[in-house]
């Protein structure tokens, strides 16, 4: 059973239905037990990070996604406010986040030598694989995925990047370590290779 | 620089939950079915649909809702719905029904606070602000010379389309969609003059639609009319001009457009 985090917010169904359309079983879940025994456990998300993070403090699951999922061994995969909230800090809200990678969260900037740059990113973007993962298996490099965001992460240490993309500037797109596994763009919203990735995932052992 | 893709998006016209207007010439596919056209489109690479609920009677609007669940079982890519939207209860029942997006038009000009509301409830990605345009000639209400009427085009507002485009993104909408009402339907190419002003002066992406006939209105829209998306209605749904084949003359017209790729997925 796959745990999708309910931290009220977000779409959290559209993950559900990609999951369901790749023939995997998940739960839409709030409470830390059903997490905690979960085999793999996937926090979603359109929104904000102080929002995110306060309704994770809410809820209790702020330890439950540090010691019972990450810690533990369980792999885990962020999806869009579920990469930025993993870093220690934010820009947006300057929210505290849940510091299981060491880094920060930036905003685009607002113009790139004169020319405004459109921020939120809304599109498909190419996605250079910085570093070989097994999640990425069967898609190709360069290939687009579909991003909403307005910040991005910094890792502190730049070899947690296994990918990254261009938006005015270059940012990280994806960041990995052990279970821990994290995209700034919508696998359930980039066609046929975000499912691709979903997928694999669901089959990382 | 950035290298976001030109989204093309192929917009279905649904009344009581069929496919109404010109689509005629897929081969197994029921045309009718506005399930099958997105799943066919999905699988052509479109990057994103809109469907626009043309149904009359408000009480036949829940069948545009099954749609959505529909669509949304079997399409990873964004999509949103449209028409007759009016209230923030309206777009949370599309949303919930698993679109990504709602466009907001006539509803928006009646109540341009459905546009905020909108925006904190779910998030301005949500909220695309739609308006249909007419060339009108400058004016002292109408500076750009082009105005934004409603319903269907029947009712001028007094709003000039570049002051409601900047009200829209003040008020927090996500995305414009500029229809032009005078090249609706007549294949001469959108309306790039309207198109490039709205997109020079918001920082918001901005849809060209409405009069795309051939696959140099694309290339005109992405590159003159500086759209970062485009709508397309009768160009792909006679099957003249199918999106791969839109898709290799913008790129060998050197716009950024999004690669089909092939996956394969493991059966369950």
């Amino acid at each position: 059973m796959i745990a999708i985090v309910d931290y009220k917010a977000g779409n959290l169904t559209s993950v559900q239905r990609a999951l369901e359309f790749l023939g995997h079983q998940s739960e839409i879940t709030d409470r830390p037990e059903r997490i905690v025994a979960a085999d793999r456990v996937i926090l979603p998300g359109v929104g904000a990070a102080g929002a995110t993070m306060e309704n994770l403090r809410a809820l209790g699951l702020v330890e439950v996604l540090r010691d019972g999922v990450a810690r533990a061994g369980k792999p885990f995969l962020g999806i869009c406010i579920g990469i930025q909230v993993l870093l220690d800090r934010s820009e947006e809200d300057d929210a505290d986040c849940l510091g299981i990678i060491a880094g920060r969260v930036a905003r685009y900037p607002r113009s790139i030598d004169g020319r405004p740059l459109k921020v939120p990113q809304i599109g498909w973007n190419r996605v250079r694989q910085t570093r070989p993962h097994r999640v990425f298996a069967g898609v190709p490099d360069n290939t687009h995925f579909y991003f909403v965001n307005s910040y991005y992460p910094i890792p502190d240490d730049p070899s947690m990047a296994i990918a990254a993309s261009d938006y005015g500037i270059p940012f990280t797109a994806a960041v990995a370590r052990d279970n821990v596994l994290a995209t700034q763009f919508h696998l359930e919203k980039s066609g046929a290779a975000g499912l691709k990735l979903l997928d694999n995932f669901c089959r990382l052992k | 620089m950035t290298m976001l893709a030109k989204r093309i998006i192929p917009c279905l016209d649904v009344r009581d939950g069929k496919v109404t207007k010109g689509v005629r010439f897929l081969k197994n596919v029921d045309v009718g079915d506005p399930v099958a056209m997105a799943r066919y489109y999905y699988n052509e690479g479109a990057d994103e649909i809109v469907f626009y609920d043309i149904t009359a009677s408000n009480e036949r609007r829940g069948i545009m809702l099954d749609v959505v669940r529909a669509v949304a079982r079997e399409i990873f890519i964004p999509f949103s719905v449209g028409g007759g939207l009016r209230t923030l209860e309206d777009m949370r029942a599309v949303l919930l029904a698993g679109a990504e997006k709602v466009s907001i038009d006539s509803g928006a000009v009646r109540n341009p606070a459905l546009i905020s509301e909108g925006a904190r409830a779910f998030g301005s990605q949500c909220v695309v602000l739609s308006m249909q345009v007419k060339k009108t000639g400058a004016r002292a209400d109408v500076p750009t010379g082009y105005e934004v009427v409603i319903d269907g085009g029947r009712r001028p507002t007094g709003r000039d389309a570049l002051a409601w485009s900047l009200d829209g993104e003040r008020l927090g909408a996500g995305e414009l969609c500029i229809n032009s009402i005078d090249r609706d339907g007549t294949k001469l190419g959108y309306d790039l003059e309207i198109t490039r002003r709205i997109s020079e002066a918001v920082s918001i992406p901005v849809i060209a639609s409405g009069g795309a006939g051939e696959p140099a209105h694309l290339r005109d829209a992405f590159t003159a009319g500086l759209a970062d998306a485009a709508i397309v209605a009768s160009i792909v749904h006679y099957g003249e001009h199918p999106i791969p084949a839109l898709k290799s003359y913008l790129k060998r017209n050197g716009v950024e457009i999004r690669d089909a790729v092939t996956v394969d997925l493991a059966p369950p």
